[in-house]
């Protein structure tokens, strides 16, 4: 009985003029185009500099904030009601300004004032630039320690800590690494969550389903029909990621992909059983399609996929403990950075089977009562 | 054994009452014609019988087996057409037929001859989506599926509402070719002229039965003089017949009114009648009363009650 409706269910898939070229679209685009969009290591910052100095130090502090790679210099304003101007204007997002006896003082008594101001209306760009500028200050005054301290002669003057950091996983803090298998789990959910809940609501508005529910086939059997089509098209594009991930960006994970195959298995069923629960209470594919885009984007925002869960307020990490998506964003990177194994990732494999229970549990019952 | 048994039935969605006490028997081997007006409860009543919707009270058997404790077994059971095409419309007609055939455990071939008939005018567009083809042949692919596992008892939804009237003539006789078969029929209709073709008809206006007989016998129960009235200007002639005190009813039906009469009024009088109010080209014959006049009749009294 099962076999008929799958192929029943392929029939109608390939058939459709839309859908196939949007399965094999859409992990191609997300893969090929979102890693660059969702960068979020801030470059060519726009620097205004105000240097009321003019002296060799500050122009050295100039030269050094530029060889950094991060600022490009806009320009240089002689006063910082100019520079203001030039926030105002676009033209800058951050100003330097150097105070008047800078040189004198540095060499004089070892202290001297700088001012940042940022615009923080792109609050990460401007608090980030800042923290940048702040690190290649520190840096300045560390330089000048040395060689102050050579030219006196004294080889240890002031004991100070050399921090080297070492990044684990990600030696190079690449962005992409990161985001990367994130992004499959995006894609994942949304294909695997909207297709079975709108061919659902679609049977619905099509009047199919009545037809369906006047003959034999159990609820259970359909379903399944239902569910298992989507089930083979999550792992295809899963592939396809992996695929590309490995060509593009040179990403191959860490541990074992057949673990990722199988924390998927159990991933697809809960996000298509959630699809499920949604199409029993719609009637139209545009109640489904609003009611499913609704949750998609708090389950995205809150999963961790942009922004780390520990630093959100506590009620939204609380929200992320209920939000699946989150559970497997974990283990993907998990499995891709550090190479973790099954047994360390065990209780997000009980979490997600709990998922799966709760959400299909909830849709074979909500099923039962709209008849 | 009947067919279908229906006792008490009512079912409200909200304040509507979509059906009240209903309570019928329809015959094994029986076309049974449930006739009236679109919001009656037809549908309502046909998705109850076939195991869709549950009844608010009463009690309903559809071959002996009742519709709440063994849906299961009906299903297997029964054929529904909706009234809405409800096909996959972006699989061909053989592949709808197929699809349903295997569905139900049987194939095309164990059954065929029941549907011979019908499939044969469909064959030629058998590789074509049944989403393309045209209403009639959309209903004869819609009445094959519901047969394709042979049902013993068959529910037809308005079949005929949209169809061109050859078809519909056409779809009738393929009822009548199914009853030889020893299936048993239940079929909606808001077209009158279709209840003469069923053994028994019942009246549904407001989710109340008002009448269930034979066709013959609805007709044999009007007990009225009816006669047809034509003249030139039909419109004034209407709001004249409604003012004579003789005339008890008067109802326009295609082209001329039909009126009953009581027994004192005689042709030769409404003539003059109608002369004097300057009617010309006064057309005035006695007819034998239609469906439709039993059925103008029969809410007409209910309206009064």
């Amino acid at each position: 009985m099962l076999k008929f409706l799958l192929e029943k269910e392929f029939k109608q898939l390939f058939r459709n003029p839309f859908l196939p070229k949007l399965i094999l679209f859409m992990p191609v685009m997300m893969i090929l185009i979102m890693p660059w969009a969702a960068n979020q290591e801030i470059k060519n910052i726009k620097l205004s500099v105000v240097d009321n100095d003019h002296s060799s130090y500050s122009e050295r502090l100039i030269q050094k904030v530029i060889a950094s790679g991060y600022f490009i210099l806009e320009d240089i304003s002689g006063s910082n009601t100019e520079a203001l101007k030039s926030i105002e204007a676009g033209k800058a997002d951050i100003i330097l300004e150097i105070a008047p006896e800078f040189e004198k003082d540095l060499v004089k008594t070892g202290m001297a004032e700088v001012m940042i101001s940022a615009n923080a209306v792109n609050g990460t760009k401007g608090g980030l630039g800042s923290a940048y500028l702040a690190a290649i200050m520190s840096d300045f005054a560390q330089d000048l320690t040395t060689e102050q301290g050579l030219n006196a002669g004294q080889g240890f003057s002031s004991a100070s800590i050399n921090i080297v950091p070492h990044n684990k996983y990600n030696i190079y803090l690449d962005y992409k690494v990161f985001m990367v298998p994130a992004l499959v789990v995006m894609l994942l959910t949304m294909l695997t969550g909207f297709l079975p809940a709108l061919n659902i609501v679609g049977e619905k508005e099509a009047g199919t389903i009545e037809q369906m529910n006047v003959t034999p086939v159990k609820r259970l059997t359909f379903i399944l029909g239902k569910l298992i089509p989507y089930w083979i098209i999550g792992f295809v594009v899963l592939s396809i990621c992996f695929i590309l991930a490995a060509l593009i960006y040179g990403i191959f994970p860490m541990g074992n992909l057949l673990t990722i195959y199988l924390y998927a298995t159990v991933y697809i069923l809960v996000v298509s059983g959630l699809g499920l629960v949604i199409s029993n209470y719609s009637d139209t594919m545009q109640q489904a399609m609003f009611i499913m885009f609704f949750f998609m984007l708090i389950l995205i925002l809150l999963s961790g996929l942009f922004t780390p869960v520990s630093s959100m307020p506590d009620w939204a990490q609380w929200i992320s403990k209920i939000n699946p998506l989150s559970y497997f964003i974990q283990v993907m990177r998990s499995i891709y950075l550090k190479g973790s194994g099954i047994m360390e990732l065990l209780p997000q494999l009980f979490t997600l089977c709990g998922f799966t229970l709760f959400f299909n549990t909830w849709a074979i019952f909500s099923y039962r009562k709209s008849n | 054994m009947s067919a279908v048994s229906v006792k008490n039935i009512n079912k409200k969605y909200d304040r509507i009452i979509a059906l009240k006490d209903i309570s019928f028997e329809a015959n094994s081997g029986e076309i049974f014609g449930i006739i009236g007006p679109d919001g009656a409860g037809k549908t309502t009543l046909f998705r109850i019988l076939t195991t869709l919707l549950l009844a608010d009270s009463g009690k309903a058997t559809v071959d002996g087996k009742d519709v709440v404790e063994q849906y299961k077994q009906i299903r297997q059971e029964i054929g529904y057409m909706p009234g809405k095409f409800s096909l996959y419309q972006d699989l061909s007609v053989e592949e709808n037929l197929e699809f349903f055939a295997t569905i139900f455990n049987t194939s095309i071939q164990e059954n065929y001859y029941l549907i011979e008939d019908i499939y044969k005018q469909l064959e030629p567009f058998k590789k074509r989506k049944a989403g393309k083809l045209s209403g009639g042949m959309k209903q004869k692919l819609a009445l094959c599926c519901a047969l394709i596992h042979k049902p013993v008892v068959l529910f037809l939804d308005e079949p005929t509402t949209g169809v061109d009237p050859v078809s519909r003539k056409e779809f009738w006789e393929m009822l009548k070719k199914l009853k030889e078969q020893h299936i048993s029929i239940l079929v909606s209709t808001p077209y009158m002229d279709e209840a003469s073709l069923c053994d028994r008809i019942a009246f549904i206006q407001d989710g109340n039965f008002l009448k269930i007989d034979t066709p013959s016998g609805i007709i044999s129960q009007f007990g009225e003089k009816l006669w047809a009235v034509e003249a030139d200007n039909m419109y004034k002639l209407l709001l004249d017949l409604r003012n004579n005190k003789h005339i008890k009813t008067c109802f326009t039906f295609g082209e001329s009114h039909h009126i009953t009469v009581d027994n004192t009024l005689t042709m030769e009088e409404l003539k003059t009648y109608l002369s004097d109010k300057g009617h010309t080209g006064i057309q005035i014959r006695a007819i034998e009363p239609t469906i439709e006049d039993c059925f103008m009749q029969i809410t007409e009294k209910k309206q009064n009650e």
